[in-house]
């Protein structure tokens, strides 16, 4: 087998060559996939839009609020939904780190009475078979429509009224937590939402 | 004749003599990490597998061009846009895999499989028997690491490709689903591999 002779001129040239051909593919395939990619995540977030509102005919993705709160170093997502001009709800992205291995994300559809329409989980890394069937049915129908005002949102084990899963207490309460930070943030905002569409 | 032979023997060995999993336990970050379901065995596989068979025709090709001093970095190079290229087509086109698989999609570049087969094999044969030698590789490859999630989802959550055949209440052993599930099932399908395997050759 012929071996190329490893001089210093020949390794410089043979790697540039090798790295030039990469770059250009990846910046070609990069260019391909952009708008895929940036398609798809807004699909799941229209998708998870659509779980957690009313019917609305707007569209809330456009209408994205960030607000500004003092319990996240970050702005809160706010999409309100409106049908016929009307204020119908919002759903507001709840956040905490409390998880069991740390950031747990969920989006909360509430109707403008502050009552809870659906909630999605978005985004959670808890331990598999434990903490991640709070994405299930069983877990998250016991939310919708309550209103946190009459609600104690806090698992049973800590005297609320939430059904925690089972080994998964510090999940639930994380849920719990981002639920009520959404929930907080809502009715701090929503005096200004239902005003701004008129 | 003997040609057509060697290499079905050449495309076999990846899948029963030298399986990179259960014979020569090569690659076991992602084969522990991401098996907790028989689906996402299933598409790190997949992926592995292309890239597997990418990285080995480039190799294959280039082969003579590259000093010998510096192949291991070019090598590297190959591998790594190939991964990069799978990681952004399934994040485009596969988001609920790319999600379930994260970081393991780009610790491909580090899977010693790719690179053992590029250094071993790719890098001395010429570009068919290279490309059969990934195919059963990645094969191989891809059985493995389904079967194995298969096993620790049927026995961590009583389900198969996402049906579940069990109710919804029913207690499942949760010790699979998590990471010393993995070690487990892998030290059983291992042995009951090698048992069935030194029978037959």
């Amino acid at each position: 087998m012929s071996k190329k002779e490893s001089t210093f001129f020949g390794m410089l040239v043979s790697l540039l060559v090798i790295t030039l051909i990469s770059g250009l593919a990846l910046g070609y395939v990069n260019d391909l996939t952009i708008g895929p990619k940036a398609k798809a995540k807004l699909e799941q977030k229209v998708n998870a839009l659509k779980l957690v509102l009313p019917t609305f005919d707007n569209n809330p993705v456009e209408d994205k609020k960030l607000v500004k709160s003092d319990k996240v170093t970050d702005s809160v997502e706010v999409y309100p939904a409106y049908l016929n001009n009307e204020f119908v709800g919002a759903a507001l992205v709840g956040t905490t780190d409390k998880g069991f291995s740390g950031l747990v994300r969920i989006m909360i559809g509430f109707k403008p009475s502050g009552e809870i329409e659906n909630v999605v989980v978005l985004e959670q890394k808890e331990t598999p078979g434990l903490g991640t069937k709070m994405k299930e049915e069983k877990f998250i129908q016991q939310f919708r429509g309550i209103n946190i005002n009459t609600f104690n949102l806090k698992v049973k084990k800590d005297g609320g009224d939430v059904d925690a899963l089972t080994g998964a207490t510090i999940s639930s309460r994380a849920f719990c937590d981002a639920t009520q930070m959404a929930y907080d943030e809502f009715i701090r905002n929503n005096g200004s939402l239902i005003e701004s569409k008129n | 004749m003997a040609e057509i032979l060697n290499q079905k023997q050449n495309f076999l060995k990846g899948i029963v003599k030298e399986n990179p999993i259960f014979v020569m336990l090569l690659g076991m970050c992602p084969t522990l990490g991401v098996t907790s379901s028989a689906f996402n065995g299933l598409g790190m596989g997949v992926a592995t597998m292309f890239v597997l068979i990418m990285s080995n025709l480039v190799v294959s090709l280039v082969k003579n061009q590259i000093p010998a001093k510096v192949r291991i970095p070019a090598f590297i190079i190959i591998i790594a846009s190939f991964v990069t290229i799978v990681e952004m087509i399934l994040e485009a086109f596969v988001p609920f895999l790319y999600e379930q698989l994260g970081i393991f999609i780009p610790l491909i570049v580090v899977n010693c499989i790719i690179l053992g087969r590029a250094e071993a094999f790719a890098s001395k044969n010429n570009v068919i028997s290279s490309i059969i030698d990934a195919i059963g590789m990645g094969l191989g490859f891809v059985l493995a690491l389904t079967v194995l999630g298969a096993v620790r989802e049927i026995l961590g959550s009583g389900s198969l490709f996402g049906f579940k055949f069990v109710s919804e209440d029913a207690s499942t052993f949760i010790l699979f689903i998590l990471p010393p599930g993995a070690f487990i099932a892998l030290a059983y399908l291992t042995v009951l591999f090698n048992k069935i395997t030194s029978k037959t050759t």
